[in-house]
């Protein structure tokens, strides 16, 4: 066995590690950890990607001396590093953006708790992107929730208690729906282990056996996870946990806590029920109309909103709805497209809201639209910065967004029967995200006469100015160079069944 | 100069008050319009009771929920949609077991090479009696590692919600607690004082023969957490800090987990490379057996104790 296939149990050892010492740390020195661990996993996960690059194929790894149905074990193919390492990118720029503001909303003893959450989250999605078995996916989604409820209430006001309220009650539902879900298949296949799992389930569809719970299995999980990652109609919990938390929790929400629990999907999808019986269970039209209507009523909820960050938010339903129309397609094709757009909607969603928290800073505070007129004048990086994103949202060409619907309509075009409905409602997606971002970027150049709000100038946000280049850089990579991390996310499907 | 008018009517025309503030003998203002210091303002208790009616009304009528038919309607719809979707669900999850293979009976699926192994190959692959232990500490050692971590990130989530940092609200809390309980309770301290010596033994004894009876880590850890917080309402806080203040609960706490998570670490990567782990099993029955069950029975059992004991604590006062 080579020494790099130690790595991916080695960065979830080391994030839980860091979180457990980091708990008796002062603020500094635990963020210290924090930045030095996500680091070394970034690190870890370039290594192991560019090992399964070269050998081509999945490797196995079992935590313990007993091998697979009786110990647990992880396994990490091509998708599963690159994945790793873009999440770390995603959190380090969040954190390093969110800085200034976390100093000002938290209470400064409670700072350190932040960073021991932030290392814990990490090793729950990790634990979530490399496992190999059901209930260790259970126990780790379990950190990932309560970690999720720390970052929205750390800021303590009551709109983000009653959010993170809110949060705990829904998140909690989607995790007991998921549980009775691996209850109900252990049931009928007698074993947690993702590979063992999909063999029998093979053999007992092939038989016609346990026609029904296969069903409503299906259906819990698909739902449970649907409703922590907020498709739709279960989207309730998400304008006030992402509109009232601290930046750096809300980009991280977004872009990382979520897609977590779509990769999870995903993953069950693929190695646990299989694509073949999952797409007969028509429980994928389901996903597939929801996700068609998160696009169009995500988007009617961000053009009525009024708050910068809570258009922000709501922007994400749609974008959900996005990804699980990919997923709901049923092809190759469209899961392909659903994934770059998990990467691409991570880059710029947390690059809007980092943005939008420097526009508002300059606005006195204030998160109104009326406010933030002639923002981007005020704060020139942070307006660039919220162009870009808003642009990549929109799906102008040269960033990210654009190849993700470039994507999604392929994928529609080779879909026979969802060809249509996919292609209109990606059309009026497009022009109702174009009017509501489009309508902020016009703002937000709006010329205003000076003197109400002082501008700021570089010198005083280094820092910040270097995250919001780095962010816009990475869209920029996802936007121009998208074919090597579209044949890797190929490549790295094949190998997740 | 001689004068028209006499004295007294003089004095109440213009010209004599003219001519007395250019002679300097008297200033009009002095006296009349000058700056004086503000009176306090003392809101009378019936201005302020009209306030909060006047809120109250508005209130009231903002929010008048019983007579808005819309909203009454909504509510009504809400609740009964609420009923019919828990029953739904309910049915459905039932209608569905009831499909599920019986339990108990031997050709079930979950009768298959997996618990075949644990029963039989159990005692002699990880030394201990007691074969749940032997299969969440040695075959699942990793679920349980992440369970414990729950347990942690828990702690720190409700630290966050109800620690108080403030020094004087600190002051304020220590004053409220208690304050509509007696103290120093007699008989619950006379029962304390019997039973908590037991309790503590007794949790211990639950910890140290997790791997040879029913018990281990979780159930131990709770038992003595209960003893602590027993202690704790009988004899208050200020008893309980000399033997297991804030610091202790730090150190206890990140020992546990740390070496918990070292001799997990060590076993995932020895047993994941192949390579020989060199801890001894012991004689299966025996105390000191059991490889490495009963080690991490004695972290998790710290940890389940602290996370129990701060629950008690950060939600009587908010800190430990």
């Amino acid at each position: 066995m080579d020494f790099v296939q130690n790595f991916p149990a080695a960065s979830i050892l080391l994030c839980l590690f860091a979180g457990i010492i980091s708990s008796g740390l002062k603020k500094k020195a635990a963020r210290r950890v924090n930045t030095i661990l996500i680091l070394i996993v970034a690190f870890l996960s370039t290594c192991t990607l560019l090992y399964t690059m070269r050998t081509g194929e999945a490797f196995v790894y079992v935590m313990g001396r007993f091998p697979a149905p009786w110990g647990n074990e992880i396994r990490a193919g091509v998708l599963g590093p690159l994945v790793a390492l873009f999440f770390c990118v995603i959190m380090l720029l969040s954190l390093e953006g969110g800085r200034k503001k976390l100093a000002d909303e938290v209470e400064e003893e409670k700072t350190f708790l932040y960073y021991v959450l932030m290392d814990l989250l990490l090793a729950s999605l990790l634990a979530l992107i490399y496992t190999n078995d059901l209930f260790t996916a259970y126990v780790f989604v379990e950190i990932n929730t309560i970690a999720a409820c720390g970052l929205i209430m750390i800021r303590q006001n009551g709109r983000t208690i009653e959010a993170a309220a809110r949060y705990m009650i829904m998140s909690l539902l989607g995790s007991g729906l998921l549980l009775m879900g691996i209850c109900m298949l252990y049931d009928m296949t007698g074993h947690l282990l993702m590979s063992n799992i999909r063999e029998q389930v093979i053999y007992l569809y092939a038989a016609g056996e346990y026609r029904i719970p296969l069903l409503v299995t299906i259906a819990l999980m698909s739902v449970g996870l649907a409703i922590k990652s907020a498709l739709f109609p279960f989207h309730a919990w998400l304008p006030d946990a992402y509109g009232y938390s601290t930046v750096s929790s809300a980009a991280i929400l977004s872009s990382l806590v979520s897609k977590g629990y779509i990769l999870l999907l995903i993953k069950i999808i693929y190695r646990v029920i299989g694509f073949d019986v999952f797409y007969n269970s028509r429980i994928i039209d389901v996903l597939f109309a929801f996700g068609l209507m998160g696009m169009i009523f995500g988007s009617f909820s961000a053009i009525r909103e009024n708050d910068v960050r809570r258009m922000i938010a709501f922007s994400s339903v749609a974008q959900i709805g996005y990804i699980y129309m990919g997923i709901g397609m049923g092809t190759q094709a469209g899961m392909t497209a659903s994934v770059f757009h998990i990467l691409s909607h991570a880059a710029t969603k947390s690059l809007l809201f980092i943005a939008a928290i420097g526009l508002t800073d300059v606005s006195g505070g204030s998160r109104k639209l009326v406010e933030l007129t002639g923002a981007a004048y005020r704060n020139k990086w942070a307006g660039a910065a919220f162009t870009v994103g808003s642009l990549s949202m929109v799906g102008v060409p040269l960033f990210s967004g654009f190849i993700s619907k470039l994507l999604f309509s392929q994928a529609a075009v080779q879909n026979g029967t969802k060809m249509l409905p996919a292609l209109i409602v990606l059309g009026v997606s497009t022009i109702l995200n174009a009017i509501y971002f489009m309508k902020t970027v016009i703002r937000i150049y709006t010329p205003v006469e000076s003197g109400k709000y002082e501008s700021i100038s570089f010198n005083k946000m280094k820092l910040y100015c270097l995250t919001l280049v780095f962010f816009v850089v990475l869209n920029v990579i996802l936007g121009v160079s998208s074919q090597p991390i579209v044949d890797l996310i190929e490549q790295g499907l094949v190998m997740f069944s | 100069m001689s004068r028209l008018k006499p004295d007294k009517e003089y004095e109440k025309t213009g010209a004599f008050h003219f001519f007395r503030w250019l002679s300097g003998s008297k200033d009009p203002y002095v006296g009349e319009v000058e700056m004086q210091p503000q009176k306090e303002l003392q809101t009378q208790e019936s201005t302020i009771l009209e306030r909060m009616n006047e809120t109250q009304m508005l209130r009231d009528k903002v929010y008048d929920v019983e007579n808005n038919k819309i909203l009454t309607l909504f509510h009504k719809i809400y609740v009964a949609a609420a009923i019919v979707f828990c029953i739904a669900l309910v049915g459905l999850l039932l209608y569905t077991v009831s499909f599920l293979p019986r339990i108990g009976n031997s050709a079930n699926p979950d009768n298959n090479i997996v618990s075949e192994r644990y029963i039989e190959k159990g005692l002699q692959e990880t030394g201990a009696l007691n074969i749940v232990s032997g299969m969440i500490l040695t075959y699942r050692a990793f679920d349980t590692f992440g369970e414990t971590n729950v347990l942690f990130i828990a702690t720190c989530c409700v630290m966050i919600l109800l620690m108080v940092d403030d020094a004087i609200l600190k002051k304020q809390e220590d004053k409220d607690d208690r304050r509509f309980e007696p103290k120093n309770d007699v008989i619950l301290q006379g029962t304390a004082f019997v039973l908590c010596p037991i309790i503590f033994i007794f949790g211990i004894y639950v910890i140290l023969n997790g791997h040879l009876s029913p018990g281990g880590g979780f159930s131990g850890g709770a038992i003595l957490g209960a003893g602590l917080i027993l202690y704790t309402s009988a004899f208050g806080f200020k008893k309980t800090q000399r033997f297991f203040n804030e610091l202790i609960y730090k150190i206890a706490k990140i020992t546990a987990l740390c070496m918990y998570g070292i001799i997990g670490s060590y076993f995932y990567i020895m047993g994941a490379n192949g390579f020989d782990n060199h801890i001894p099993l012991g004689i299966p029955g025996h105390i000191l057996s059991g490889g490495i069950i009963l080690p991490i029975d004695i972290c998790v059992g710290l940890e389940v104790a602290c996370t129990m004991y701060a629950f008690y604590a950060l939600f009587r006062r908010g800190g430990l």
